[in-house]
């Protein structure tokens, strides 16, 4: 069955909450009643048929055609069924989702993955700053399922992972990682300053190594481990590309030393 | 007893019995297959029956290192008790005792789903000492052991199955020790291949069958003197007069249709060696019935 299709009209003139556009909040629904459903952000009210034309389909796939940087909490608080947007997507893109499939094929603003509990985000493009990470109030941040950025990320990727696994195949910010709580993220390029900064447990992949490196962190010599296959091979399902960084031997930086000190940065061979 | 006779090997008119039992699986892997098996045989080693050794355990089969989670080679250990408490314990103490003091060693859930879990690594984390680390990665959770070699990496977990099935079993007879003994080994390979199964005694044979009882206080079971061809005239046997040698295969397995095609296999391979290189008659051991559930004729198994 084809999918669900909202295709844009043009761009809009406000920040818009797509967060109502989501697999479980659309069954059962009619084209028309799809079309009313309010996605303003401001005082001027703008509904989805103001914004998209609207093609009936299967709402357990839905299609957005043609993205905008002001499409912001795409595919937000999902728990099933798949979202494919080709184009770029504004904040929060698939925060607090669950479950399903979120596909951006473009660029994601800040916040991409925040708070996920399960699923799957795919960033073709590059992602904002906070990937993951929590809001502000919010203790912790992503705590399962996989987020995939096929370019570079913002600063401070990963803050406070929880549990899950985060892959960024090209660079990432400063303080990628930063209290991290556990989980795994995974930089093919090179990382900005200080990944892992005060991170607790967890592990962080380099593929690059980063511009600068804590010296909070303690050298453990470089080891061929067999977690580290484990882990190749479960990356190797979403980026054979990083999967193919993290075979063979890796350095192990023990840290961060200033924090509780019992995470790990794994740095493949230059 | 009545017996059928097929190539030449004689049939006995008989089942062997067989009862529930709990049983798990788990992969043990190394950087060799030498030591691979190494840890797995230690791990396996004095668990021939529940009655003296807590468990049954032995080697299920070899895997390639495409068929191991970590790709290294391994080996596939089935582990049966009584009791999920039992298990429990013998699944503790012989990975903790044996797996984790193998070099380059590591462990992981051999089985797909269970009615229940048992703890691998989350019961052996603790030797780590604080330093130990959790890594889930989908819906897999393993722990990171620190040793001195490197990492003892163990999944947290492996799954339990109730619908094990142990005592299964073939009483092979021949006219010599050498020609039981080969038909014996015959069958053992055959019943490995069929998979999901082990054969608990050494090299999957035991020569020492034994019946409920002894004339001796607090001996629970003693030698089956009716298949003791030095006895013959001294009991009432159950052997003809060209019987020499009397082999027992014992055979665990994962669920009863594994335990019945490994019978079926290990038939098979006695039968098409034929008196004249191996067995000239088969039975099976049985209670009348009183003792398992599971009922193996074995007119109904063969070839």
């Amino acid at each position: 069955m084809r999918p669900l299709t909202f295709t844009s009209r043009a761009a809009p003139d406000q920040r818009l909450d797509l967060s109502s556009l989501t697999p479980q909040n659309l069954a059962n629904k009619t084209v028309a009643e799809i079309a009313a459903i309010e996605l303003g952000t401001t005082r001027v009210r703008v509904a989805a048929g103001d914004i998209f034309r609207i093609r009936e389909g299967d709402p357990e796939t839905i299609a957005i055609e043609g993205g905008s940087d002001r499409f912001d909490r795409v595919g937000m608080g999902m728990s099933a069924g798949a979202i494919r947007v080709d184009g770029e997507v504004g904040v929060e893109a698939g925060r607090l989702m669950s479950s399903g499939q979120l596909i951006v094929r473009g660029a994601a603003g800040p916040f991409a993955g925040s708070c996920m509990r399960g699923g799957t985000l795919e960033v073709q493009g590059d992602a904002g700053e906070r990937l993951g990470g929590p809001l502000s109030g919010e203790t912790v941040g992503m705590s399962g399922g996989v987020v995939c950025v096929r370019g570079n990320a913002g600063e401070r990727a990963g803050d406070r992972l929880r549990r899950g696994v985060i892959l960024i195949e090209g660079r990432a910010g400063p303080y990628a990682g930063s209290r991290m709580i556990a989980g795994t993220l995974a930089i093919g390029g090179e990382a900005g300053d200080l990944p892992g900064y005060l991170m607790g447990r967890g592990t962080i992949l380099l593929g690059r190594g980063a511009t600068l490196l804590s010296p909070t962190f303690g050298d453990c010599g470089e080891h061929d481990l067999v977690a580290a296959r484990l882990l190749a091979d479960y990356i190797g399902v979403t980026s054979a590309k990083l999967a193919r960084r993290f075979r063979g031997p890796l350095r192990r930086l023990a840290g961060d030393l200033a924090a509780l000190g019992k995470g790990e940065i794994l740095l493949a061979r230059p | 007893m009545r017996a059928l006779t097929v190539n030449g090997v004689a049939i006995d008119d008989t089942f062997a019995e067989a009862f529930d039992m709990r049983a798990t699986a788990i992969v043990i892997t190394a950087p060799t297959m030498r030591w691979a098996t190494q840890a797995a045989t230690t791990m396996t080693g004095f668990a021939t029956s529940v009655i003296g050794c807590g468990c049954e355990a032995g080697v299920e089969s070899l895997r390639s290192s495409r068929e191991t989670p970590d790709g290294r080679p391994g080996v596939r250990v089935l582990l049966f008790a009584v009791s999920t408490t039992e298990l429990q314990k013998q699944l503790q103490n012989r990975v903790g005792q044996c797996v984790l003091t193998s070099p380059g060693s590591a462990c992981y859930a051999g089985l797909e789903a269970g009615e229940d879990t048992l703890k691998l690594g989350a019961a052996i984390r603790f030797f780590g000492d604080g330093w130990q680390i959790a890594k889930r990665l989908g819906y897999r959770r393993y722990w990171r052991v620190p040793v001195m070699d490197g990492e003892f990496v163990c999944e947290s977990t492996t799954p339990l199955t109730k619908s094990a099935v142990g005592g299964g079993n073939l009483i092979v007879m021949g006219a010599s020790a050498a020609k039981t003994l080969a038909a014996t080994e015959a069958a053992v390979k055959a019943m490995r291949a069929a998979g999901d199964v082990i054969m608990p005694f050494p090299g999957g044979i035991a020569r020492s069958g034994s019946k409920v009882g002894s004339k001796y206080n607090g001996a629970s079971a003693s030698t089956n003197d009716a298949y003791c061809p030095t006895l013959r005239g001294a009991v009432e046997t159950a052997l003809g007069p060209e019987i020499v040698s009397v082999l027992e295969i014992v055979i665990d397995g994962l669920s009863s249709d594994a335990v019945a095609r490994a019978m079926r296999a290990g038939l098979a391979a006695i039968i098409e060696l034929g008196p004249e290189r191996g067995a000239s008659r088969v039975g099976a051991g049985n209670y009348g019935g009183k003792l398992g559930r599971h009922h193996y004729h074995l007119k109904d198994l063969l070839p």
